[in-house]
């Protein structure tokens, strides 16, 4: 087993109840753990939610980490993968002053070739909108910072392993 | 009261009856089988204290002085029964208060159901009167926990509650139940709990697992056993029993795991851990085989891991799949309940006897015992040691007695020396070493089994703790029998000091109050004794008394607790002196 810490992707599939997410969290809290990002959304299964989360750590200790998510009463199932294991995307939001757009023609060459998308323009300021891996993010972040960003965010990872996982048998077995 | 409802409904829970949330508590209690619950009234949660009066002839509360003391003595009525302890609070420092019994229970895995009451609806977040989100103060300290905002759903969560906290791994759950839902009218009926699709109580035991351990077993040529409270919470103890026996190992508890077994039995080794016994501390690091049943390998067990059996193979019989190989690595990992898991594998092992084995821990003992064991239960020193106080009260109560300990150095002796001829009669706090645990706890047990002796064995430090539930054995007639093992002292902490920080005793030094006094203000019987002539005589009152009884015994102050394996040092590096 890997000794180094490492990017981990935590897959939670849980039910959709109040304050689970600060039970969830309460677990990395525990061991002074940092987040990296996290991310709650439904998932394919109805009714059932699915809390994405990033966080960098050894093998060891992440395998603990599972074990003790999924102990919780409401958690279904809990997985995690490495980057190599997932198909991720995060994406951002830059607001920019429209003048830019007039002012410096580049702009224009850098959202073309970094697959970004102008969501809106208006007279004062306009938004662009970029979804793709970490890296790809921040590449464009360093691109355009250098004209002034009004606004920037960017969003937790979201993604899905390359192997099944389970958990819809998981839960028919337990209709039966 | 209105009986003629409640005969019409307790029979047939599928027919419907409008009642009020506060009422809907009261009666799913009841039909959890709940007779006795610990608590403390107020604002929040009046309404079902108004159901508990009128419902008073069949389901008994007791009025607690402080609600840390209600959970505590929810979990020793846990501990003494099998059965689930119920506490209640209202909101606010209520709810608060009872946050250190729940936080004792989950890290002793002690089933427990308390209820809070929180402020109306429309008032949370908003700062109200006696207001705290106790459902984020619990959430890291319980099993489960749940706020109801709605009369119509109290049945399924409280069966919900019940069932998570006696199933699988027990543990503390908290109910949160707004002032409004505790009002309004709904149509009750209800339905127990029995699985919830996001929660595996028991996980799969697989055949092929049973058969790695049998076959360890089978080769083992120098196998210990250690054993903790998986095996009383599981009901394992005639299964434990027959597998020890049957493959002639050599077994040691950890501190919540005494009692599963007689201290007498031939193949109970002792305890394992920090002031545990010298035999199966050292031996650990000797055996081939280690095999854990239903313990978690506490810190206070293994001491520096680094360093921690690893010679040993290691099998762990385990509930709770979070256990397994989060401090130790197991060769062979028997996920399961551990009776069922132990009645599987005894046709699978050999018969065996293991005498040369055997013999390597009697000759430890004899070391130990004359080192320590010796000194602590007949000492021929002048002032009185805490072991000698345990050796009548074993002679006196023949080993039939539970005994309820607090936390620190008598809570040490206590565990080494009480004798045990029953299981779940060791009653303290182990993982989280609430001082003040033991008055109340004993409070609760006593109440669960009013036809057992329970003696409550403190210090001076933690009996000032809980010192105001005198009160509760005076109002409710409860038996205790209440021992302080005094020494003007905290004298654990003041050990520490002595040992490790050049006996700089910081605020460890107790000037103590006439605790005769103070017992007789509560009008309970009571001694104090300083020398070895008045133990003998005052230690068979205490026994012969049908009621509650105090006992001061006035100990040497400067004793320390032998063996001891320091912080970070290696289990066989105990120290005997």
């Amino acid at each position: 087993m890997n000794a180094d810490k490492q990017l981990f992707t935590v897959s939670v599939y849980t039910e959709n109840n109040i304050g689970l997410l600060n039970r969830i969290s309460a677990i990395f809290q525990r061991r002074h753990i940092n987040i990296e990002s996290l991310n709650t959304s439904p998932s394919e299964i109805e009714s059932v939610s699915r809390f994405t989360i990033v966080v960098n750590m050894t093998e060891e200790n992440i395998k603990k980490i599972i074990g003790q998510i999924e102990k919780q009463v409401e958690v279904i199932k809990a997985y995690y993968h490495t980057e190599e294991e997932i198909i991720y995307q995060e994406s951002c939001i830059f607001k920019m002053k429209s003048g830019l757009l007039f002012d410096e023609r580049q702009i224009q060459n850098i959202i073309k070739e970094s697959n970004a998308r102008i969501v809106t323009v208006n007279r004062d300021f306009f938004v662009i909108e970029k979804s793709g891996r970490k890296e790809e993010l921040e590449l464009l972040y360093r691109e355009l910072s250098v004209f002034g960003i009004m606004q920037f965010t960017r969003s937790g990872r979201i993604a899905v392993s390359k192997e099944e996982m389970k958990i819809s048998t998981m839960l028919e077995a337990f209709q039966d | 009261m209105d009986t003629k409802t409640i005969k019409k409904e307790t029979k047939n829970t599928e027919t419907t009856v409008r009642i009020s949330g506060s009422e809907a508590v009261v009666r799913c209690l009841l039909e959890e089988g709940v007779k006795v619950l610990y608590g403390y009234p107020g604002g929040a949660i009046m309404p079902v204290y108004d159901e508990l009066y009128k419902y008073q002839d069949k389901i008994h509360h007791v009025l607690a002085r402080h609600e840390q003391c209600a959970a505590h003595a929810a979990q020793g009525y846990a501990r003494i029964s099998g059965e689930v302890g119920v506490a209640i609070a209202t909101s606010g420092p209520g709810a608060t208060n009872l946050i250190t019994g729940i936080a004792d229970a989950q890290i002793d895995s002690t089933p427990l159901v308390c209820i809070t009451g929180q402020v109306a609806s429309h008032l949370l977040g908003s700062d109200a009167f006696q207001e705290t989100d106790i459902v984020g103060i619990s959430t890291p300290v319980t099993k489960w926990n749940c706020q109801v905002t709605k009369a119509s759903d109290i049945p399924a969560v409280l069966a919900k509650a019940f069932y998570i906290a006696k199933s699988g791994r027990p543990g503390p759950v908290l109910v949160d139940i707004t002032k409004d839902a505790q009002f309004e009218e709904f149509d009750f009926n209800y339905k127990k709990c029995s699985g919830i699709r996001s929660y595996t109580a028991v996980p799969k035991t697989e055949k092929a697992s049973i058969e790695a351990a049998a076959k360890l077993i089978n080769a083992a040529k120098k196998p210990l056993v250690v054993w903790g409270q998986g095996v009383i919470l599981s009901e394992a103890e005639e299964a434990f029993k027959a597998v020890i026996e049957k493959a002639g190992i050599p077994s040691a508890w950890t501190i919540l795991g005494a009692s599963a077994i007689p201290t007498s039995h031939p193949l109970n080794v002792g305890m394992v851990g920090m002031h545990g016994n010298y035999a199966p501390n050292v031996l650990t690091n000797e055996c081939d085989l280690l095999i854990a049943v239903g313990m978690r390998f506490d810190d206070r067990v293994t001491g520096n891991l680094a360093t921690y059996a690893k010679q040993a193979k290691v099998i762990h019989f385990e509930i709770d799949p979070a256990e397994i190989n989060k401090n130790v690595k197991a060769d062979v990992a028997v996920l399961g309940d551990a009776k069922a898991s132990l009645e599987t594998i005894l046709p699978l092992i050999n018969e065996n006897s293991h005498t040369e084995w055997h013999q390597e821990f009697k000759d430890l003992y004899a070391i130990e015992y004359e080192k320590v064991i010796k000194n602590d239960l007949y000492p021929t020193k002048e002032g009185l040691t805490m072991g000698e106080v345990l050796n009548q009260i074993n002679i006196q109560s023949k080993g039939e007695a539970a005994i309820v300990s607090d936390v620190g150095q008598h809570q040490m002796i206590a565990c080494r020396y009480a004798e045990f001829n029953q299981t779940k009669s060791n009653i303290t706090s182990g993982g989280l070493g609430t001082m003040g645990f033991g008055l109340p706890a004993a409070i609760g047990a006593k109440m669960a089994k009013p036809e057992r002796e329970v003696v409550s064995i403190s210090g001076d430090g933690g009996y000032q703790m809980t010192i105001q539930e005198l009160g509760t054995i005076f109002q409710q007639k409860a038996a205790v029998k209440v021992v302080v093992l005094n020494n003007d002292f905290l004298g654990m902490v003041r050990q520490w000091q002595q040992l490790f920080f050049d006996k700089r005793y910081a605020s460890t030094e107790m000037v103590n109050p006439n605790f005769v006094a103070i017992a007789e203000g509560y009008y309970i019987r009571a001694r104090k004794v300083t020398t070895r002539e008045e133990l003998v005589e005052a230690v068979a009152e205490m026994m012969a008394s049908k009621e509650a009884y105090f006992l001061e015994v006035c100990v040497e102050k400067e004793d320390n607790v032998f063996p001891m394996i320091p912080t970070g040092a290696s289990v066989s590096d105990i120290r005997l002196e």
